[in-house]
């Protein structure tokens, strides 16, 4: 077959990368302080003083949106790294081992699984209240299930390969197996595991934000913008658009990247 | 001379196998150190099986095993799991049948090689490289240090079988187990990795239980052949006199089942 160059791999990695520019970008400088208020400037369009024109508080929307897509990327990204260890641990031991420790884990992963994701977000933030860290906190818990199993299920595949049992052979242990010989193989799967469970984090946040028990006022979300920018969808249509296309974008590139690294593990 | 193996009434029964269905049923063997046998007979009769009870890779949750097998001086089945680790690449080599599965497809051939040494011998990055290209240049690989950095998919299959032999050897075991090494390989690679494998044996006294179907093979190798049948040991002496006078009607229907040079195929 002739070998097509990845579309979806290359479009993905500009768009993220563009993303991630901007973000980064914005964790040193925005163009306005995200916070900063100016009466004399409410609901100004997009001009080229605001990009994206200004808020009910006269806030720069392009600052606030730069800035929030910063805090939401920051907390998809704890989720995804709590999520995929957590994940690693539980399911590199459940598929290697087996047995009934295995069957105990994976059910208790199904029941995690069985409730609504999200429910079970609110719950543990409503006890343990709003903030940044118990968002991580209670969405890290919700994606280690997802991560397990991915991983539980390449490893019970790999324990049965050649080149284990050969290692197997050669006197090596069981901890060395599996995170030396096991997990560098895994790799291809759950990279684009990471990609998707990252695009999922980004949109859990956002509706958790959006529902209002996620970043709290006066701190930027794209969420919490969102959710804000519904009264004005009339008198100021840029705040609701300017937002929710930065979601869009940051949601495309990194679903355009796992589907890349799919197709890239397939060939 | 010393046995490196002993292997008494080993009987291994599959759970999921009818109850007077043994895959190896009461077999005797010993091997002496430095001595080349051939275990042979058809799918099914117990080669493999055997091998793995040697190696300790039978899981013990689906088959029930008795007897005894000592190597060099371990009883195996009395071995705790930690035991077996230990005696599992530094005392026992193993090379298996399909090299290209048989190596981490993301791992360098050097640190494979070295496997061994890193789990028996505390010794340092350098000394660890220079065993293993030692024992690279011992199976007659081409320019060493260039493989050492390969990745296995670079290499052909009779490289990588010099490859599993040279990881197999690295920490000079007493016996090399070898469950069909030339199988996947074709025909003019097969002679030369039998040759090396004889060469082996001859330089450093290695004994070596070659498990294989193929007669030829065992008789340009094996200095004695033991032949299995429905996992019954049924003939076992030196390897000319049972191509010359074969005793048991098995041996002598494996020996008429090589396509002679004098009897035409079709």
């Amino acid at each position: 077959m002739k070998k097509r160059a990845n579309v979806f791999l290359w479009a993905g990695g500009i768009l993220s990368g563009l993303m991630l520019c901007i973000i980064i970008l914005g964790y040193f400088w925005t163009p306005y302080d995200p916070t900063a208020m100016d009466p004399k400037a409410k609901f100004c369009a997009p001009s080229l003083n605001h990009l994206l024109g200004t808020d009910n508080f006269g806030r720069d929307i392009f600052s606030r949106v730069v800035d929030g897509a910063g805090t939401s990327f920051f907390i998809a990204l704890c989720v995804v790294a709590i999520g995929c260890l957590a994940g690693i641990l539980i399911g590199s031991l459940c598929g290697y081992y087996g047995g009934l420790p295995d069957l105990i884990l994976t059910r208790v992963c199904d029941s995690i699984t069985a409730f609504p994701a999200f429910l079970l977000a609110l719950v543990i933030v409503t006890v343990a209240g709003p903030g940044t860290e118990n968002i991580i906190l209670a969405l890290g818990i919700l994606f280690i299930p997802s991560f397990a199993r991915i991983v539980r299920s390449e490893f019970a595949r790999c324990r049965e390969l050649n080149y284990i049992k050969s290692a197997k052979l050669m006197g090596a242990g069981g901890m060395r197996i599996m995170f030396r010989h096991i997990l560098p193989n895994t790799f291809p799967v759950l990279l684009s595991a990471v990609t998707i469970g990252f695009n999922n984090a980004v949109l859990s946040e956002a509706s958790m934000s959006f529902l209002g028990i996620g970043i709290q006022p006066p701190y930027a979300s794209l969420g919490s913008m969102l959710s804000d920018s519904q009264s004005f969808l009339h008198s100021a249509p840029w705040y609701a658009l300017g937002t929710g296309g930065a979601i869009v974008l940051l949601i495309l590139g990194f679903s355009l990247l796992s589907e890349g690294l799919q197709l890239k593990g397939q060939r | 001379m010393a046995n490196v193996l002993t292997v008494k009434d080993l009987r291994v029964h599959f759970h999921d196998a009818a109850p007077d269905r043994f895959a190896v049923d009461g077999l005797n063997l010993t091997v002496a150190q430095g001595e080349i046998i051939g275990l042979v007979g058809e799918s099914g009769s117990g080669k493999t099986v055997t091998a793995m009870s040697i190696s300790g890779l039978l899981p013990r949750e689906k088959a029930q095993v008795s007897g005894s097998i000592t190597l060099d001086g371990h009883e195996i089945f009395a071995c705790s799991d930690q035991e077996i680790l230990d005696i599992l690449g530094d005392e026992l080599g193993v090379v298996f049948q399909e090299p290209m599965t048989s190596m981490d497809p993301v791992m360098r051939i050097g640190p494979q090689i070295e496997e061994c040494l890193l789990n028996h011998r505390r010794l340092s990055k350098a000394q660890r490289r220079q065993l293993a290209l030692e024992a690279m240049a011992q199976v007659e690989l081409p320019e060493p240090e260039r493989i050492y950095r390969k990745y296995p998919h670079e290499l052909s299959g009779g490289m990588l079988q010099r490859v599993m032999i040279a990881a197999a050897i690295v920490s000079r075991p007493k016996l090399l187990l070898a469950d069909e090494p030339t199988t996947a390989l074709d025909v003019s690679v097969q002679a030369e990795i039998l040759t090396l494998l004889k060469k082996l044996n001859r330089e450093s006294g290695m004994a070596i239980m070659l498990i294989s179907h193929d007669l030829h093979v065992v008789r340009k190798l094996c200095s004695r052949v033991a032949v299995m049948q429905r996992g019954k040991l049924v003939e076992d002496r030196p390897v000319e006199e049972i191509f010359r006078n074969p005793q048991h009607p098995y041996t002598k229907q494996l020996i008429a089942a090589i396509p002679g040079r004098d009897r035409h195929l079709f």
